[in-house]
């Protein structure tokens, strides 16, 4: 049954790419009108029709022309609201889309930025399994954060979203698709456990033994919040305000060399996975670190950026 | 809002506060609809569950358990078959669909289960109308529709929020743009010849005038406001005493009652004076006489006229027949030649009833002779000055009602001074009868119009006088003459409660243009009509199919203006694109056409080389515009009017070569 129907869309869609607009991904931005926008009575708007057919007939049987009015009034309010549902989507435009960061396996998340020249109310948004609603207001414009999730690492296309509302009574379902043309980059999935990296060269390590421990680096005016142990009393008592003595800060971590040519042996995710691991230890550590992979060398730094340079570097492998 | 308990079973959220508050609002509208003919202790339950609901909902949202709906809804409609004996049928269904309308707020969380409930209501609020379509009436169930619109409105996602009366607002103009559509297919839906289903009886719950009167009858509709009749003269209006509608004639008296009493014969002669033309509209169909003035030539199409000139339609004539023309004559002789069974008919009297009445009257033949008229003037003197009061509340009679009346209690409205005339007149040997219908009305200066409401029902007398034939005598009038002249309201005194006396009245009485206006615009607006309507056109044929292509044609020209309003719109308004743009034609014009990936600058210098005398102004031009593009976030008014004007006033002139 659902092969068939999936069947009956493709044919659908290659016959009539203009009608169902399941059409190759186009570039933002993307504005919606009357050739795109589609509209059926829903459930509740057939159930309003015979409803009011219902009520036509019980008026005319009875010659009551002020329930004959009324039922005339519903109806054309009826027929008035798929107008509106209409123009609730016309117009409006999809200008810019921002993808946030997520690793491969977890939801991305995708914040899409709506304009438009009027204000909206109750435009839903569907992205495979997820809903979201929102309005646009006065301001004209409106950001929407939806999750994308995600399978691998790499370059992911946007599926098609799809807009809709059935704004204002119910009785008609207003829908579009969208297809933008972008794609979000998608992080490798870090290895859960497994071996630290190779430790720092020697020579590193002793650049930092210099100031390692509790050693008097100098004296510095007293500044108010100073512990009281810190104050160089002696050498004070010399001098006409407090000195405090000033320590060594404690030994900066080492610098971290990831290199993709010290993990022999491994297949490709795993060594991506890995340093994808390593990396995040770094961050968590405040390490710095640096990166060489076999397209690319990325000098030593630390910090979000430098961790999102690099997750960056790593999804893009081959 | 806090999520109500139970809600993981159902996969729909619960509805907020909001749409809740507008549906009850929707189904309360809906009870004071249909609250005139529900029981009273009926209504007052359903609005008490429908107030305990809201209230309820309010402190803890959840749905009622179905231990308690089940014998909520047994209860119901054990409470409709009490009160009615059955639930088919109007009254009862309706009354049903009410109940089960407010049982459904019991369970409403969901916003399926609310969409359901508002359309059950529209259908409701449809249904109370079928009860009595006056305009207020039609104007309550109207505003109903705006909680109900408001409520679907509140059930979708992501909305502004607005405060509970700028809610209904968007309804509303929903409803007015949908007026003109609604109107137009008001007056070319093909309205049916003979109902489908059902003999709808109209107007049944009103009690109009009887065919039969015995003292006492018409307290109920002397009390009764709304209106009868509504009737226009072709010219200037009769004068007020003389606004007689006669409508049932009586002759058979049985100590108690007067009936009509069937006979097959020809109208009876008539010799009139004069004749005024004239339009009645009734207002229900309730009766099958229709009152006209005094005495009338004869009887409109769709009815015929009685032995003793009473109008009545023909069965199953329906609603066309409310509103008719007639002729009558004001000043006449009418049956000058009586002949003798009529004559025994007329001096009829039941034996063994009212012995002291039947003993004056002989007294009276005794005293005058042959003298009927001086006969007549005695009972109208007795009336006159034998200490009659009018009220609408006598005290009851006994079975000699007649003898109780005139020498006991002394106490009565018309149709007591009617009846005890009648009777005198019988026992003295003048042929005489009584004549029920409607005196008086309220001229209605604006519309040109006379309204009769039930109120002005009134019973008379009828006497035979050789010569003249039947005279109208109105014995009420000899007890208070205000009766005729200013009504009955004022005859009454202060018997009829403040709301009827004085200015509040009188405003009712100007206030009935608008509802004559409705009665004739929209609740008559039928077949006939439509024709009429339509004949200016061009359009003679009025069948469905017509009628259905002209509305198809209506709905199409409808929904074309509706689509151009939908895909108007509106172009950005940005004052230096536009003066650009403008700056663009010009160039264009001289050869310079801006390509579609071109910068301002690029532009601009590409300009200035191509018309080097300008190069100036073009520089400047281009500061200006660089300026306002990139140089401000939100660029100041009066440099964007500077580069407008500028770009108004430069003329590429022509390049000499």
């Amino acid at each position: 049954m659902r092969g068939a129907w999936r069947r009956l869309q493709q044919w659908g869609e290659q016959r009539l790419p203009a009608l169902t607009r399941h059409r190759r991904p186009e570039a933002l931005p993307i504005e919606l009108h009357r050739r795109r926008i589609y509209i059926v009575p829903t459930g509740f708007g057939l159930g309003f029709g015979v409803l009011l057919l219902v009520m036509l007939l019980g008026a005319l049987n009875y010659a009551n022309n002020a329930a004959l009015l009324l039922t005339c009034l519903l109806g054309a309010a009826s027929v008035a609201s798929m107008l509106v549902a209409f123009r609730a989507l016309d117009g409006l435009r999809l200008t810019h889309i921002h993808a946030g960061h997520a690793v491969a396996g977890e939801t991305l998340a995708l914040i899409l930025e709506f304009e438009s020249q009027r204000p909206r109310s109750a435009i839903r948004i569907d992205l495979d399994a997820t809903h979201k609603a929102f309005a646009i207001d006065d301001g004209g414009k409106a950001r929407v954060e939806i999750p994308l999730p995600t399978a691998q690492r790499g370059w992911q296309a946007l599926p098609r979203l799809r807009l809709w509302t059935h704004w204002p009574l119910g009785l008609f379902r207003a829908w579009s698709w969208l297809h933008p043309q972008q794609q979000v980059l998608v992080w490798p999935r870090p290895e859960f456990g497994g071996p630290p990296p190779r430790p720092p060269a020697e020579h590193a390590r002793q650049r930092f033994r210099l100031h390692q421990g509790e050693d008097l680096a100098t004296l510095r005016p007293y500044r108010a919040g100073d512990p009281r142990r810190h104050i160089a009393w002696k050498a004070s008592a010399r001098q006409q305000d407090l000195l405090t003595k000033d320590f060594e800060q404690p030994e900066t971590l080492g610098e971290w060399r990831l290199d993709w040519r010290q993990l022999p042996g491994l297949g490709n995710e795993m060594r991506i996975a890995r340093l994808a691991r390593w990396l995040g230890e770094a961050l968590a550590q405040g390490r710095p670190c640096s990166l060489w992979l076999p397209d690319q060398h990325i000098a030593t730094g630390s910090g979000p950026l430098h961790y999102a340079r690099c997750m960056d570097a790593l999804a893009k492998l081959p | 809002m806090t999520a109500p308990r139970g809600m993981a079973a159902s996969a729909e959220p619960a509805i907020d506060a909001r749409a809740f508050d507008l549906l009850a609002a929707t189904i309360a509208v809906v009870l004071v609809a249909h609250a005139p003919h529900l029981p009273v202790w009926l209504a007052a339950a359903l609005a008490a569950m429908l107030g305990i609901r809201w209230w309820q909902r309010r402190r803890r949202p959840g749905r009622a358990s179905p231990w308690l709906k089940l014998p909520l809804i047994a209860l119901l409609a054990g409470a409709v078959v009490f009160s009615y004996g059955t639930i088919f049928g109007r009254e009862p269904g309706s009354a049903l669909a009410v109940g089960l309308l407010v049982l459904k707020l019991l369970e409403t969380e969901a916003s399926r289960d609310a969409r359901v409930g508002i359309g059950f209501g529209c259908f409701a609020l449809m249904a109370a109308l079928l009860f009595g379509q006056g305009l207020l009436a039609t104007i309550l169930v109207m505003l109903g529709l705006l909680p109900a619109l408001a409520a679907l409105r509140a059930l979708e996602p992501a909305h502004a929020p607005a405060s509970l009366p700028r809610t209904l607002l968007p309804g509303l103009g929903l409803l007015a743009a949908a007026l003109p559509l609604a109107i137009l297919a008001f007056l070319l839906v093909p309205r049916l010849s003979t109902p489908l289903w059902g003999a709808p009886n109209t107007g049944e719950a009103r009690t109009g005038l009887g065919d039969t009167m015995s003292p006492g009858e018409f307290s109920e509709l002397l009390v009764d406001d709304s209106p009868a009749l509504r009737v226009n003269f072709d010219g200037a209006p009769p004068p007020a005493a003389s606004r007689y509608f006669r409508a049932y004639v009586m002759w058979d008296y049985d100590g108690r009652r007067w009936r009509r009493g069937e006979t097959r014969q020809a109208p009876a002669p008539l010799v009139a004076a004069d004749a005024v033309g004239y339009q009645v509209a009734m207002e229900s169909a309730a009766t099958r006489v229709l009152p006209a003035l005094d005495v009338p030539l004869e009887a409109p199409s769709q009815a015929r006229l009685s032995a003793d000139r009473e109008i009545f339609r023909r069965a199953g004539s329906g609603q066309d027949a409310l509103t008719y023309r007639l002729r009558s004559a004001l000043h006449y002789r009418l049956q000058p030649d009586l002949p003798d069974p009529v004559r025994q008919r007329g001096l009829r009297l039941p034996q063994g009833f009212n012995p002291r009445a039947i003993a004056l009257a002989v007294q009276w033949r005794q005293r005058y002779g042959n003298d009927d008229r001086a006969i007549v003037q005695a009972a109208l003197a007795l009336f006159h000055d034998g200490g009659f009061r009018y009220t609408l509340a006598p005290v009851p009679l006994g079975r000699d009602a007649m003898d109780d009346f005139l020498f006991d209690t002394r106490e009565g409205f018309c149709e007591h001074y009617a009846s005890a005339f009648a009777v005198l007149m019988r026992a003295a040997g003048i042929p005489a009868r009584v004549v029920t219908g409607y005196q008086g009305g309220y001229w209605n200066r604006t519309g040109s119009y006379l309204l009769v409401r039930n109120s002005d029902a009134h019973a008379w007398g009828e006497v035979w006088l050789s010569g003249s034939g039947w005279v109208r005598i109105d014995p009420t009038a000899a007890v208070r003459p205000e009766r005729v002249s200013l009504g009955a309201a004022a005859a009454a005194g202060n018997q009829l409660g403040w709301y009827r006396g004085g200015w509040l009245r009188d405003l009712r009485n100007r206030w009935d243009i608008v509802n004559r206006w409705w009665n004739q615009g929209v609740i008559g607006f039928d077949a006939l009509r439509q024709r009429g309507l339509l004949t200016p056109f061009g359009v003679r044929r009025t069948d469905s199919a017509t009628l259905g292509a002209l509305l198809a044609a209506a709905c199409g020209l409808f929904a074309g203006i509706g689509l151009l309003w939908a895909l108007r719109r509106r172009q950005a308004r940005d004052p230096v694109l536009a003066a650009m743009r403008m700056l663009e034609r010009k160039l264009a014009g001289r050869g310079i056409v801006r390509r579609p990936s071109e910068g301002p600058q690029h532009y601009f210098s590409r300009a200035a080389r191509a018309l080097p005398q300008q190069r100036g102004e073009l520089e400047r031009l281009m500061r200006r515009y660089l300026d306002l593009r990139y140089a401000h976030a939100e660029p100041p008014p009066e440099l964007a009017r500077a580069f407008q004007r500028a770009a108004r006033d430069f003329r590429p002139r022509r390049v000499v070569k």
